[in-house]
């Protein structure tokens, strides 16, 4: 899958958490939290719904990985295999 | 051989069906446990000779206008899954505390209360003023589990006995377990969710949540069984393992979240567990249909917080019924109103033990005397009030021990709280009233947090 694939994964995880908010123009270098005040609630469901949807395992001390679109990308590429 | 769950969850208030869907939202094997035919437990509804009736819930508290992303309604939207529009909510017109020489208004709008306050007791402004920014500044999610006086804090920034008896009387009526005081970290949720974010209607009342939720349910198939009251819990080397029902099957799990209670938890455990006190404040309502609205007789606020003195009485009375305090809810008195005919629900503080005692007959005479002291308060406030009653009901401490199963009647449950929800048992955990977050919001949001940190988390 190419980051651009990944991206879009990840972005349709969020919009499913945050229903009501416009994921379609998300910065990808902004944190989440800032731009969605996303909290610690919401990014373990971020890290169960990519177990869920993709079979992917992030552990708790790669959390901070996932703090914006970009990095989430960037660390979820190699793990998204197909 | 009976199939193992990974959770029980006993109870389909509030608390246990966000829970559950919290769990089967991630492939949990769970099934909600209820005793009763229909959701909702303490906030539940039914309907008598076509009048559609709701119990518990005056207002949802901690309103959040659609868009707002943080706090505690934003939260559950998100970890339930539900769009905001589900609920409809229609703010309050406006709420009073009403006392012998004062009255405050509050809204949804903190500036009215400040104002409100600045003047009536004007020199007492600053100390508002700096108890808010406290407030705001105290983390009372955090899962500790010390008590502290509230009364004690707030009489550090609020000096007038009046102006402090004032403030407390909504938090403590839609919240303490406590009599005349609470934890400091329950004044500050019960204050933000009140006075900071403030009321709201669900467009169809409680119904319209529940329905949303057991919705959801049905959509992530979790299973709910009602009419499955618990006999016991089954444990084994001081773990809990399992269920028995009334009908005496037996059900075996990994987990179990319990929103029965703490002390009524511990009593489904036939071995031996710690004492927990049963919780003293139980409550009448009387629920008037009226032939007109409210508005028609000059009642244009959503709640008033009656009471007839200086000091706010918020304890078990020695007698059947308080009758010098009241909440007056107005259903029809938020910005929408989406009821179909006028309706008025007052409450009192009123004593489980008395009113147990009583014979069926006198149990009658009782209730009828609560709604002529309803009608008579209603009077008082409105003297425009013209007595067309269509349809009343009026319930006691029995029928809230009947619904909630809380001893005692206990609306707001045991004075002893379990942030973190461990229990003296592994795998056994309390949610809901016991657990501590107050009204239907923290309800929820108990079931979804313990939830997430016991089960979903724990597996890690």
């Amino acid at each position: 899958m190419n980051p651009q694939e990944v991206r879009t994964n990840v972005v349709d995880i969020i919009a499913d958490i945050a229903l009501d908010e416009d994921t379609s123009n998300l910065k990808g270098d902004v944190s989440l939290r800032d731009q969605l005040d996303l909290d610690s609630m919401d990014f373990l469901d971020i890290v169960m719904e990519l177990k869920k949807r993709h079979k992917i395992e992030v552990p708790q001390e790669d959390f901070p990985k996932l703090a914006t679109l970009d990095s989430c990308v960037e660390y979820l590429t190699p793990k998204f295999i197909h | 051989m009976a199939e193992k769950y990974d959770c029980l969850i006993i109870g389909a208030g509030m608390s246990g069906l966000a829970a559950g869907i919290r769990l089967g939202m991630y492939g949990k094997k769970v099934c909600i446990l209820e005793k009763h035919t229909i959701p909702g437990g303490l906030n539940s509804y039914y309907k008598r000779k076509s009048h559609l009736l709701d119990v518990g819930l005056h207002a949802l508290t901690n309103f959040a206008p659609k868009g707002t992303r943080s706090g505690p309604l934003p939260k559950i939207f998100r970890q339930l899954r539900i769009p905001y529009d589900t609920f409809k909510l229609s703010p309050q017109v406006k709420s009073k505390i009403v006392f012998p020489e004062h009255e405050l208004t509050f809204t949804n709008n903190i500036d009215d209360l400040i104002s409100e306050v600045h003047q009536n007791f004007p020199h007492e402004t600053d100390g508002f003023l700096k108890l808010i920014e406290k407030i705001k500044s105290h983390n009372a999610l955090s899962l500790s589990d010390s008590y502290l006086s509230a009364k004690e804090v707030v009489g550090e920034y609020i000096k007038d006995s009046i102006l402090k008896e004032m403030i407390f009387t909504p938090p403590l009526i839609y919240g303490s377990a406590w009599e005349n005081d609470m934890d400091f970290s329950q004044f500050v949720i019960m204050f933000e969710s009140l006075y900071l974010e403030g009321l709201s209607r669900p467009f169809g009342g409680v119904r319209t949540i529940l329905s949303s939720l057991e919705e959801k349910i049905k959509k992530l198939g979790i299973e709910i069984r009602y009419r499955s009251g618990v006999k016991r819990i089954i444990t084994q080397d001081n773990k809990a393992v399992g269920v028995e029902l009334l009908n005496g099957e037996i059900l075996k799990t990994d987990k179990i979240l319990s929103s029965a209670g703490l002390p009524e938890t511990m009593n489904m455990v036939k071995e031996e567990t710690p004492t927990y006190l049963t919780g003293g404040l139980s409550f009448t309502e009387s629920i008037l249909i009226l032939k007109d609205r409210p508005k028609t007789f000059g009642a244009d606020s959503t709640l008033i917080f009656y009471n007839n003195d200086k000091i706010y009485k918020y304890q078990k009375p020695k007698t059947l019924v308080d009758f010098d305090s009241a909440v007056v809810c107005f259903p029809n008195n938020f910005e929408k109103d989406d009821l179909n005919e006028g309706v008025v629900r007052i409450t009192n503080i009123a004593n489980f033990k008395k009113w147990d005692d009583l014979d069926r007959k006198s149990y009658l005479i009782e209730k009828e005397k609560v709604y002529q002291n309803s009608l008579k308060l209603i009077k008082k406030l409105y003297p425009g009030f013209n007595h067309e009653v269509i349809y009343k009901d009026v319930f006691t401490p029995k029928t809230v021990k009947r619904f909630t199963g809380h001893l005692g009647g206990a609306v707001y449950g045991s004075p002893e709280k379990k942030k973190d929800g461990t229990t003296a048992f592994k795998d056994l955990y309390i949610c809901g009233t016991d657990q501590g977050f107050l009204g239907i919001v923290g309800s929820m949001l108990s079931g979804i947090s313990m939830a997430n940190l016991h089960v979903l988390m724990g597996n890690k």
